[in-house]
């Protein structure tokens, strides 16, 4: 109705582009197979493999190729993604046999010349498809206690923290428990006993942290026989992990606090 | 007919049986196997290694190694203790090393508790029989027939 509604007119750009520059050329697209284990026990206990040829583009991710599977081929096929950003840790699945977020694997970084192998990560009972039961994962979160614990009373104001203080534990505030170091490590694998390297790690960023007095309790829960000692430091958790937590590291810290404390 | 506003938490409280733990283990076994492991580690490296240089490189090397070589060697307060640390602390090692490897493979805590018996019933053996060979090893015994005897033992 009025001017001001109007939006202004956008100022033309200060740089002439060539035509064929900056235009967003064409994105290479290539055919994939991807291979993906399926699992549904409403129609049998065993699994199988099903191959997807799919026609991708660069910029495309696994995911990417997931959704085109499930949206124009086969919508049984049950997966977990939510923020599909590597944020929200719900996608992680073994990927040409490494666990890794589908939302954050490239389809260009794997070898599309060959098919790509997408299963669910091991070590937990499977669902559906790349769908597994979380809650053996939770349980151990939960047990280490991953919430801040003080004692004495409560401040008026914010909990204050020196800037190294806070660095103490900067890598392990990183988890975004999508369990893809839990199933890749081999000792969990065994019975699934095992706290595993991701209770480990929202344990240590308590247990480091300055603010926290709690510190004890949650060495003695991971002073266990299915705590820090069953770690056999083969690092594969530190590759799995999508946010590049140094894993193994921080499981050795949480040792040298329990025998710190002990001896 | 009222309707229940009260929303469940999704699975709650519910986790496959195979993956509950059963109870908290006490005490601090675990946490001395590890470090007796670290630290017996870093011993055995010098002990072997310093085993091997003896026998194998000093002086004639390993052509000097004979029945009476091993006689002189634990006629030697010192070889008896060094002997006796390395079979004490590799087999140690190595039983703890297999106890773990049998608790992470053994399906069933039958399997689990008759590998682990043999296991211990293996090593004490060799222990209490090494043990005994150091300490109470006599090139020479007194009245042993003199053909079975090495050479030196009439000199």
């Amino acid at each position: 109705m009025t001017a001001q509604n109007t939006e202004p007119v956008e100022p033309a750009s200060k740089v002439e582009l060539a035509p064929g520059i900056g235009g967003g050329g064409e994105i290479p697209s290539y055919d994939v197979t991807l291979r993906v284990r399926r699992y549904n026990p409403e129609v049998s206990d065993e699994g199988h493999w099903d191959e997807f040829k799919l026609t991708m583009y660069g910029t495309d991710r696994v995911l990417d190729a997931l959704h085109k599977a499930k949206w124009e081929h086969d919508g049984s096929l049950s997966f977990r993604r939510s923020c599909a950003h590597g944020v929200c840790g719900s996608d992680a699945m073994r990927i040409n046999g490494r666990n890794r977020l589908a939302c954050k694997t490239l389809l260009k970084d794997l070898d599309t010349s060959k098919p790509i192998t997408v299963e669910a990560i091991k070590g937990l009972p499977v669902e559906k498809d790349l769908i597994v039961d979380m809650e053996p994962f939770f349980q151990s979160y939960r047990e280490i206690m991953p919430f801040l614990i003080s004692s004495g009373h409560e401040p008026t104001r914010e909990r204050l923290q020196s800037a190294e203080d806070r660095e103490r534990f900067d890598d392990t505030t990183k988890c975004i428990l999508c369990a893809a170091c839990t199933s890749s490590c081999p000792v969990f694998w065994t019975d699934g006993q095992y706290f595993g390297p991701a209770a480990i790690v929202n344990a240590h960023r308590f247990i480091f942290d300055s603010r926290d007095d709690a510190g004890d309790m949650r060495l003695e829960i991971l002073n266990d026989k299915e705590g820090v000692w069953r770690c056999r430091t083969t690092f594969n958790c530190t590759e799995a992990c999508p946010r590049g937590i140094q894993v193994t590291k921080a499981i050795a810290e949480v040792k040298q606090a329990v025998l710190n404390r002990k001896i | 007919m009222a309707v229940s506003t009260e929303i469940q938490a999704p699975r709650s409280g519910r986790i496959a049986p195979e993956y509950k733990r059963h109870g908290r283990s006490k005490g601090n076994f675990e946490m001395f196997a590890w470090l007796f492991m670290r630290l017996s580690g870093v011993v055995l490296v010098v002990l072997i290694f310093g085993h091997l240089f003896v026998n194998l490189m000093v002086g004639e090397g390993v052509h000097a190694i004979d029945f009476g070589f091993v006689g002189g060697k634990w006629a030697d307060p010192f070889w008896q203790v060094w002997d006796l640390a390395m079979l004490w602390l590799a087999m140690l090692h190595g039983t703890n090393g297999v106890r773990t490897i049998i608790n992470d493979y053994a399906e069933k805590d039958g399997t689990r508790m008759t590998l682990k018996t043999v296991l211990y019933l293996a090593s004490a053996v060799v222990i209490v029989l090494g043990t005994l060979v150091i300490f109470t090893f006599d090139p020479c015994p007194a009245g042993a027939a003199a053909d079975l005897l090495p050479s030196f033992c009439r000199a």
